[in-house]
Formats: C-alpha cells, sequence, structure tokens
C-alpha cells in the first residue's frame, strides 16, 4: 500500500509541475495577446516592438525562446520519465540495481550538442549586436543629446537649438524613407539607463562617458518606458514619455520649442516670484535672466503633459504641491521645498501656466 | 547498517602528503596576486588619463639601488632557509638578518621618494589619477613588506633566543616563501610604474 | 560500536553552568562546532533578510503603495541582496564544508583549526557591523543609515558627494571583514582536502563534495580579492581624496563595474558549486547507484571554474561597450551553459535505472533539477546580448537569479539539511513535515518567481520603490507577495521541524540512509576525534565496499 503511495506520488509530483509549466505559459501567453490589442501602448512589452532596434531584439528572443524550448522539453521529458519509471516498488528485489559508473559515448554526446546549440545562438546574437551597434546615422536623422540626471531626463536637440526635459519628441519614420532618431547618452551625476521597451533595448547613461543609440518608430502615439539603472532614492519616479509626432507635428512642436517664453504682461508678479526667488539657480526659461541647468527648462512647462518626469499630471494644483512640497509627490528628490507665501505661490503658478 | 566503524581494506605502501604549510601559503599567494592584479589594472587604465598635475614622466626616477636591495633579500633569505635545514644555525641568523636590513633598506628608500614626490613636487593621492593609482600600488606592496619584515623580525627574535632549529625549518620555509612573493610582486610593479609607464 | 564513542564525555553531564557551554562555543577550534555556528549564524540571517524581502514584497503588492518610503525601501533591497549573499549563502556552505571535508576525507579537524575558528568570527563581526549601521551609520538625517546603494554599490553613487554619512562604509568595511574571512576559510579547505587525506584516499577517490568544495575554495581566492581590491580603492576614494572611480577627475565609472563584476559573476558559481555538490551526494544514494561519470563531474567543475571568469561583463551589456565585447563576453556566457548542462544530464544519468527512493532530501533534488535547468535556460537568454538589452535591468534579471539561488542553492541546501541534520544532531527530521515543507515551499517558489518574469517582459525595472499602475504589472506583483508569502510559511515549517526533531525526533543511528562516504561509519554525532582509528580506502565508497565485499567498487576503479 505504501509503495503504490510512492508510485502514485511520483507521478503526482510530475504531473503537478507539468501543470504549472502550463499556467504559466498560459499566463504568459495572455499577457502577450493582450498587449498587442490596447491602444495608446499602455503596456511597455518587449514582445510588442515598434521600432527597428526592438524589432530585431524580438525576432531574435523569439529564435533563442525556441531553441531554449525545445531544451526545456526534452530535459524536462527525460526527468518525468525517469521519475516515474524508476521509482522505487515493494516489488523490486532487495538488491541494488545495476552499478554503472558511466559511458564515455552517451557523455560526448551531450556535450558535442550542447557545443553546436551554443555555436548557432552565438551567430544569431552576433549578428543583431552587430546589425545595431554599428548602425550610423542617416542624413536624415533627428540628433538628441539626453542627459541623465537625478532624477530626470534633459533632452536637447542641438542642431535645432531646443532644450527640454523629460518628455521626448521624435519624428514617426516610414522604413521606405526612414528618419531615425539618434541619441547621445551623457550623465550629469550618477549611472542611469534609457528604456522604453517598445522602441529599443535599454543603453546606460554613464558619467564622463558618451553612449549611443537610436529609434526609428514604425507608428505615432506615446511610449513610455522609465529609468533602468538604480540612480538613488527617487530612481523608481524617474519615468520617460517619448512621444512619435507625424512629420508635421513634429516640426510644430519644434517651432514652437525654439520660440523664448511667452510673455504675458498680466502675470508679471509670478514671474518676478520666479526671478527674485532661488528658482532661477536651476532653472532656464528662455527670454528671461533665468539660465540655470541643475533642474529641468521650463520654457515650455504647460507644453509637457507630467511634470517631476513623469511623478504626476501637469495641472495648475500639482504645480502648486510641487513647489509647496516637493516630498508629497516625490519625497527624496531634490528639488527644495520653496517656502513661498500663498500668494506668491499663486502668482507663481499662474504664471507657469502661461509658458506655453 | 550501524556496525561499521573502520572500514579497512589494504595498508598502501607509504602514504605522503604535501606539508599543509606549504599549501596554505600558496593559496594565500594566489589570493594576494589576484589582489595585485587589480591595482595593477587601475594603473594601467589609467596612464595617461590624469585631467591635471605632474605625470610619471616627469617625476619618477627609477629606484634601482633600493630595488637591487629587495632582490638580493630575496637570495639572502633563500640561503638563510638552506643553512637552517642543515642546520646551520648561525649562518642562518646572520642571513636572515641580512635580510630584514636589506628589506628596511627599500622601505626606506620608498620613504625617501614618496617624501620627494610629496614635497617637491606635489604629487599626493589626490592630486589626480597617477597620484591616486601609483601612491595605492606602490603603497599596497609597501604595507605587505612591513608586514614581511614585522614576521621576520619575530622569527629573528625567536632565533636570538635560541628557539629556531631544525624542526622550525619547515615553517621558516614558509615565510620565505611569503618574502620571494613580495620580490616578485615588486619586479612587477617595478616594470609597470618605472619601466612601461614612464 | 563502543570503541567509537570512547567517553570524552566526562565535562558533558547535565547541571553543567551555561556559561561554560559558551565558553566552550566561542573558543572552539573543532570543525563540527564551527560548522554548526557558521550553519546557525545563516539561518538568522536568513530570518533576517526574509523579513526584509517581505517589506518590499508588501510595498510592490499594489501600485503606488506607501507601506514604507523610498529611501527605507531602497536600504531593504540593498541589505536583503548583501545579506543573502554574504551572510547567509557563503557562510551556510563553508559551514557545511567545514562539518563534513574532514569526516568524509576521514581527518580528524581542519588543517588549521584556529584559523578556522579566527575565519568564522571575523566573517562573523562583518555581519554584525553591516546591521549596526542601522543604528550607528549617521547619516544626512541624524538617525542610524544602512546602505542604501544596492549590493554592487555602483560608482558614483558610492562617492561622498552622492552617498554622504557613513552608510556605504558599513557596507564596505563590513564586506571586507568578511571578505577575509572567507580568504582564510578557502586556505583552510585547500589544505586540508590536500594535505589530510585519509591513507588511499587518492584525489581520484575523493568524493565529489570535497572534490567540489576545493574548487570553491580556489575560486574564493582568485575572485574574491578584486571585490576587496575595489573595496579599499573606494575607501581611499571617500577618505584619501582619491580618483579611482570620480568621474569628475577622469574616473571611470565602468572600471568599477569591470572590478565588481569579475568578482561578482564567479561569485555566483561559488555558491553553485557547493549546491551540486550537495545533489551530487544525495542522489546517487536515493538513487541507490553511484554517480554516473564521476571524472567528467570533475572535469566540468574546473572547466566552470575558470569560464565563469570570462564572463563577468554579461551583467554590462546595456554600459555600451564595442560590439565585439559585448559578442565576446555572449560567446563565453553561453559556452559556460555546456559544462553546467552536462552536470544535469549526469545526475539524470545517474538516477537513470536507478531504484529512486522519494523522501525529502530527494524531492529537493529533483526540485533543484527541474528549477536549474529552467534557470540555466533564462540564463541562456540573458546571455544572448541584444535580447539583454530589454531584459537586464528589469525583473526579469531578478526571476532569474533568484531561480537560480532560491530554486537552485536553497533547495539543495534544504536536501542537505534533511540528509545530514541526522549526522549532526542524532535525530531524523520529521518526514511528514519535510514533506509539507517541500510542497508549501514549491508552490510558494512557483507562483513567486515564476510570474515574476512576466513584469520584468512587460518594462517592469528593478530596484524602484513603486510603480505605475495599468502597464499590465498590478495584479502579478500581487501573486507575486502571496508566493512570497507562501515560502516564508514553509521556511518557518522547516525551522519548526528542526527544533521539534531535536528533542523529539526519532534517533537515526550512523548511517540512517544506507550511504557509502565516510561521515555514514561514525556515530549521529560524531565524537569530537571523528575516527578512533584513521581509516583506510580503496575507493570512492569505502561503506559500499565493506557492505557489498562480493562486488567492491575498487574492482572497478
Amino acid at each position: 500500500m505504501a509503495n503504490k503511495w510512492k508510485i502514485e506520488r511520483a507521478v503526482f509530483v510530475s504531473r503537478v509541475t507539468g501543470v504549472l509549466v502550463i499556467v504559466a505559459g498560459v499566463l504568459l501567453a495572455a499577457v502577450l495577446c493582450t498587449a498587442k490589442s490596447v491602444p495608446d501602448n499602455p503596456i511597455p512589452s518587449i514582445f510588442d516592438p515598434r521600432s527597428t532596434p526592438a524589432h530585431w531584439i524580438y525576432h531574435l528572443s523569439l529564435f533563442v525562446l525556441f531553441v531554449t524550448g525545445l531544451i526545456f522539453a526534452v530535459v524536462f521529458s527525460l526527468l518525468a520519465y525517469v521519475i516515474v519509471k524508476f521509482a522505487h516498488r515493494a516489488t523490486d528485489s532487495s538488491n541494488e540495481p545495476a552499478q554503472v559508473y558511466g559511458s564515455t559515448q552517451i557523455e560526448l554526446a551531450w556535450t558535442i550538442i550542447p557545443i553546436l546549440i551554443v555555436m548557432v545562438l552565438f551567430l544569431a546574437t552576433a549578428r543583431v549586436i552587430h546589425a545595431i551597434q554599428d548602425a550610423r546615422p542617416p542624413d536624415t536623422a533627428v540628433e538628441v543629446t539626453a542627459i541623465g540626471h537625478q532624477f530626470w531626463w534633459e533632452f536637447r536637440y542641438p542642431a535645432l537649438g531646443v532644450v527640454t526635459a523629460n518628455e521626448l519628441h521624435v519624428p514617426v519614420s516610414d522604413p521606405a524613407h526612414p528618419t531615425p532618431t539618434f541619441l547621445k547618452l551623457l550623465s550629469a551625476d550618477t549611472d542611469h539607463s534609457f528604456w522604453i521597451p517598445q522602441l529599443a533595448g535599454k543603453t546606460d547613461l554613464i558619467p564622463n562617458r558618451v553612449n549611443n543609440t537610436w529609434i526609428d518608430p514604425h507608428q505615432t502615439g506615446i511610449f513610455l518606458g522609465q529609468c533602468a539603472q538604480y540612480c538613488g532614492t527617487q530612481h523608481g519616479k524617474m519615468l520617460l514619455r517619448v512621444s512619435v509626432d507625424s512629420p508635421e507635428a513634429f516640426a510644430a512642436w519644434i517651432r514652437a520649442q525654439q520660440q523664448p517664453a511667452n510673455h504675458d504682461e498680466k502675470e508679471s508678479a509670478g514671474r518676478r516670484v520666479f526671478e527674485t526667488n532661488a528658482c532661477v539657480n536651476c532653472h532656464a526659461i528662455k527670454g528671461t535672466g533665468a539660465t540655470g541647468t541643475f533642474g529641468p527648462d521650463l520654457t515650455h512647462l504647460m507644453s509637457r503633459e507630467t511634470i517631476a518626469s513623469g511623478a504626476a499630471q501637469n495641472t495648475p494644483e500639482n504645480l502648486r504641491l510641487w513647489i509647496k512640497s516637493p516630498d508629497a509627490i516625490k519625497p527624496g528628490s531634490l528639488m527644495p521645498a520653496m517656502q513661498l507665501s500663498d500668494a506668491d505661490l499663486d502668482a507663481l503658478v499662474h504664471y507657469l501656466a502661461t509658458l506655453q | 547498517m550501524s556496525a561499521i566503524t573502520n572500514p579497512v581494506t589494504l595498508t598502501p605502501a607509504a602514504w605522503s602528503l604535501p606539508y599543509r604549510g606549504k599549501v596554505a601559503m600558496a593559496c594565500l599567494i594566489v589570493a594576494e596576486s589576484s589582489i595585485f592584479t587589480i591595482f595593477l589594472v587601475a594603473y594601467l587604465f589609467y596612464l595617461g588619463k590624469s585631467l591635471s598635475g605632474p605625470t610619471p614622466r616627469e617625476v619618477l626616477e627609477v629606484p634601482i639601488f633600493f630595488t637591487i636591495c629587495l632582490l638580493s633579500s630575496s637570495l639572502t633569505i633563500h640561503l638563510a632557509s638552506k643553512f637552517l635545514e642543515r642546520g646551520k644555525r648561525a649562518a642562518f641568523l646572520g642571513l636572515w638578518f641580512l635580510t630584514i636590513v636589506l628589506g628596511g633598506l627599500f622601505l626606506f628608500g620608498t620613504a625617501r621618494e614618496w617624501h620627494r614626490l610629496i614635497y617637491e613636487h606635489g604629487l599626493t593621492i589626490s592630486t589626480n589619477l597617477f597620484g591616486t593609482t601609483y601612491y595605492s600600488l606602490v603603497g599596497l606592496h609597501a604595507t605587505h613588506v612591513i608586514v614581511g619584515l614585522l614576521m621576520l623580525t619575530v622569527v629573528l627574535i625567536f632565533g636570538l633566543a635560541g628557539r629556531v632549529g631544525l624542526e622550525q625549518a619547515r615553517r621558516v620555509g614558509v615565510l620565505s616563501m611569503y618574502w620571494h612573493f613580495v620580490d616578485a610582486v615588486w619586479v612587477v610593479v617595478f616594470t609597470v610604474v618605472y619601466i612601461l609607464g614612464r | 560500536m563502543s570503541s567509537d564513542a570512547i567517553a570524552i564525555q566526562a565535562t558533558e553531564g547535565a547541571g553543567r553552568p551555561w556559561v561554560q557551554t559558551l565558553h566552550e562555543w566561542i573558543t572552539t577550534v573543532d570543525h563540527k562546532r564551527l560548522g554548526i555556528l557558521y550553519i546557525s549564524y545563516a539561518l538568522v540571517f536568513l530570518l533576517i533578510a526574509g523579513i526584509e524581502a517581505a517589506i518590499m514584497r508588501i510595498q510592490l503588492m499594489r501600485p503606488h503603495n506607501d507601506f514604507v518610503s523610498p529611501q527605507v525601501f531602497n536600504r531593504m533591497f540593498t541589505m536583503h541582496g548583501t545579506t543573502m549573499i554574504f551572510f547567509v549563502s557563503m557562510p551556510v556552505l563553508f559551514g557545511f564544508a567545514n562539518y563534513l571535508v574532514p569526516l568524509m576525507i576521514g581527518a580528524r579537524d581542519m588543517a588549521f583549526p584556529r584559523l578556522n575558528a579566527f575565519s568564522f568570527w571575523l566573517s562573523a563581526f562583518g555581519g554584525f557591523l553591516l546591521y549596526f549601521s542601522f543604528v550607528g551609520g549617521s547619516g544626512l538625517y541624524g538617525a542610524g543609515n544602512a546602505p542604501d546603494v544596492g549590493w554592487w554599490a555602483y560608482a558614483p553613487l558610492t562617492a561622498r558627494a552622492f552617498s554622504p554619512g557613513h552608510s556605504s562604509d558599513y557596507w564596505t568595511i563590513s564586506l571586507l571583514a568578511s571578505g577575509f574571512g572567507s580568504i582564510g576559510t578557502a586556505i583552510n579547505i585547500i589544505a586540508t582536502v590536500l594535505c589530510m587525506r585519509c591513507p588511499g584516499m587518492e584525489l581520484k577517490r575523493l568524493p565529489l563534495l570535497a572534490w567540489l568544495n576545493m574548487i570553491m575554495s580556489g575560486m574564493v581566492l582568485i575572485t574574491i580579492t578584486p571585490l576587496s581590491a575595489a573595496q579599499l580603492m573606494l575607501l581611499v576614494d571617500r577618505y584619501l581624496g582619491g580618483h579611482f572611480f570620480d568621474t569628475q577627475a577622469g574616473g571611470s565609472a565602468a572600471i568599477w563595474m569591470h572590478f565588481f563584476w569579475i568578482f561578482g559573476h564567479p561569485e555566483v558559481y561559488i555558491l553553485v558549486i557547493p549546491a551540486f555538490a550537495f545533489v551530487s551526494e544525495i542522489i546517487p544514494v536515493f538513487s541507490r547507484k553511484p554517480i554516473f561519470g564521476y571524472p567528467v563531474m570533475v572535469v566540468a567543475t574546473v572547466c566552470i571554474a575558470f569560464v565563469s571568469m570570462s564572463v563577468w561583463a554579461h551583467h554590462m551589456f546595456s554600459i555600451g561597450m564595442s560590439s565585439h565585447s559585448n559578442a565576446f563576453f555572449a560567446l563565453t556566457t553561453m559556452t559556460v551553459g555546456v559544462p553546467t548542462g552536462i552536470k544535469i544530464f549526469n545526475w539524470l544519468g545517474t538516477m537513470w535505472g536507478g531504484r529512486l527512493i522519494f523522501k525529502a532530501p530527494m524531492l529537493f533534488c529533483i526540485g533543484f533539477l527541474f528549477q536549474f535547468l529552467i534557470a540555466g535556460l533564462t540564463g541562456i537568454m540573458l546571455g544572448s546580448a541584444p535580447f539583454d538589452w530589454q531584459l537586464t535591468g528589469s525583473y526579469f534579471v531578478v526571476a532569474h537569479f533568484h531561480y537560480v539561488i532560491v530554486g537552485g542553492i536553497i533547495f539543495a541546501l534544504f536536501a542537505a539539511f534533511y540528509y545530514w541534520y541526522p549526522k549532526i544532531t542524532g535525530k531524523m527530521l520529521n518526514e511528514g513535515l519535510g514533506k509539507l515543507h517541500f510542497w508549501l515551499f514549491l508552490i510558494g517558489f512557483h507562483l513567486c518567481f515564476d510570474l515574476m518574469h512576466i513584469p520584468g517582459l512587460l518594462g517592469m525595472p528593478r530596484r524602484i520603490y513603486t510603480y505605475e499602475p495599468g502597464r499590465g504589472w498590478d495584479t502579478l506583483n500581487f501573486l507575486v507577495t502571496v508566493g512570497a508569502f507562501i515560502q516564508g510559511i514553509a521556511v518557518l515549517v522547516f525551522v519548526a521541524n528542526m527544533i521539534i526533531s531535536y528533542f523529539k525526533g526519532e534517533v537515526a543511528g550512523n548511517d540512517p540512509w544506507d550511504a557509502w562516504t565516510l561521515e555514514w561509519s561514525v556515530s549521529s554525532p560524531p565524537p569530537a576525534y571523528n575516527f578512533a582509528t584513521i581509516p583506510t580506502v580503496a575507493s570512492r565508497r569505502p561503506l559500499w565496499d565493506l557492505k557489498h565485499p562480493e562486488d567492491p567498487d575498487s574492482r572497478y576503479e
């Protein structure tokens, strides 16, 4: 009776593990399927590529998953078979089984086959490494310099004279006439990592080092990502938004960003608050005397959907809260609480709200 | 199966295993080599990358005499060890003492060089990348020389008290392994810092 | 039988003052007691690091949770990683090695008993120092401050400018101390195996546990020291104004990464090779067959040791190395999978044709095989550099390495506990509780770590104290937390089993598993001197030869 239990238990073991594997597979499949059908790209899945580097990685990943899946199936079947077939039964004789010490042919076979598999996987891998890393920017490329800060992103378009923060705008790229965006990645302080899964693999931003990456999104829309290399207290809220625009929308955005700040006489009180407090030490507003570079450029603050690199929606209430008490939104960020009176704060927020 | 006590089957003719002191010192040498390798790599990597300040070529003088002192001390300690193995205590003590003197001279030379670098050329560990990597590497080696000299002095004291004889020859041999290692490291550091790096 | 138990029992009567017992344990140089000290120390830190993990999982249970602040969360993942690697895994594996290696090679103790004790206390001090940081590390806010720079402590985050106060120094100095302790133990293990074997035990007859611990110790000598070197450099930067990692002075952040991972990658093989050792001793006994391909198992492990020192930059695929460097490290990373995979086949070959006994040690070994296979395969995925550009820095990697460490190493460790607890204490662990422990832990493990791969695939980076809702990560994180707690309950069952069985367990006798290596020839627990007479051996399985004189292994080797 006890031995029947042992066999049944062994079978149970292998069945349960098989079931677990299937469940995991079903969940994965469900996730992959749902990822593709939801609009506006809220789910930054690596299996939902929208740009050439991400596509190439995706195809490589399918190949690698196929090969490793095959290896898993073979070895798991062997394990399950062994557990069921060679379980000790009471009906076995009390002698020990044949004491086999090894077999040179079998060991040779299971050495050579994995070596061949490694060679195949390596060749497929090397091809994609070179394709992505050795790509050179064509003349039509948009050049962006991304500088990582604790805990926000600075984006400069040097050829176009644009400086902005946290939300990157790039033109959509038609595969027939590509207009990719090539990014130079720098850091002002510690290590960061630029990761928009649907557009490319991640590349780090490392101080005293120049890195490069590129994307050529094939569709318009907003794509999400965030910093992927621990950079300090608020690494978790150093979010990224990439807005892929049609060529016309991109050109319009660039034109707007190139303008100096909106100068609205009604808000001169607020502007005075800005210019006479410590704000100018960190922030720049083109067309005023403020040229600070420690914090984000605010010239076109209201053209952004979020503030504090994605930590909050860009609304007057959030702006007010952010200036009064940054720790309420992003505790540990390097923005200090500005200790302004309510009247000054209101005036300042009204002014900032005009910086379209 | 609870009555198994001593599985005696056959007695081999001779069963000799290495001396554990030598094995342990060899392992320590391997570990220390690894530490020195990392400091050497840092030194080599940062050659020419300092943003300011004195360069190796400008300030380093090749310490030939003191190097000869240190390397000769390997010879003297080897001879001392051999004499001890043959029971010649007086020769052992004399050569052992000479080893310590030569090692001490090397340290003196390092101290003099550092004094010159700091006070005449303004090169400290915080001056630039060269300063950081140079003082760390040479300083790490000098620390090992100091530790070695301390151990050698302890043995000298025991020796003078008449307590180092044939029975201690193996242990003295282990200590001389360490000393040879310190000298070998200097050969590498010397080549990298004073020859290749200038 | 009674001759083995020549009573050095005089001092062990009841009524001895507890101070005397405490003094004996603190001043012991006996490898068996030091082994128990290492293991107990590791279990205490396992519980502490487990609580740190629980805190993180509660915080991540739902998006925008505020169970802990980001500052506390960052300390949690730093301390959890540092503790688990240096103050749980290393000590427990050294503890088992300390206990078993002399017994398995027919020696009375390690080569250097006092160095053994010194190494233990030095490493233990490191652990206490690290945790003292909670009260002692004066940070910006005046109160104690544990390190919060991640267990890799990447530069320049550890520079004074970005880590004011002393929290990073606690990380550095405590690991320097425990690193030197590890080197001492490694030297001891190598010297013991090479110089203290009983007559007849040539290296080709050495039990695989002794072989693999010797290889692991060789790796410790070469790879812990780069971390020590880098930490010395960090101290020079922080206190002497050095510029090793000072990017403002032309220094390189990447060189810290190189030095760290030259240590860090072989370190995980240092952790897994003793786990291989356990499995290589246990699977044969519970399959009633010798290990399949003993010579290849040794050679493959030596190959792993060498090749694993050439793969380190696969942790740095995203830092912008050249395409040639990335290709090289992708190749070496995939190559190290070959000798590792071979071992899985050898274990399967051992089970093939055997008579498998599914007691707790074997159940955990089977779990190990299944999970180590998967972990190795996700490792291959991570070795393919472009695929890694998506997977690295995300929860996929966190899931992968927990699969190796928990699904592989911890399962093997549980197997070792069930297998050798009888030898160490003289009592069997309760088999029913053992099976409960196994199934609970298995379910919790798979719920937690299988699912954890998916948020990584959906773009969730690691080391974030909270996340945005609606990215497909919410439910998965919740279920992962549930799985974590189930594992916690299973571990409590295990701890209860160890305590209850110590007092009420079935008496084990010398050889409860009908095994074949020398430790099973002495009483349980062994006498202080291990062997009344040093044995002489003629094969890899001396007790098999004694039990089967008509068919001894010595005829075939």
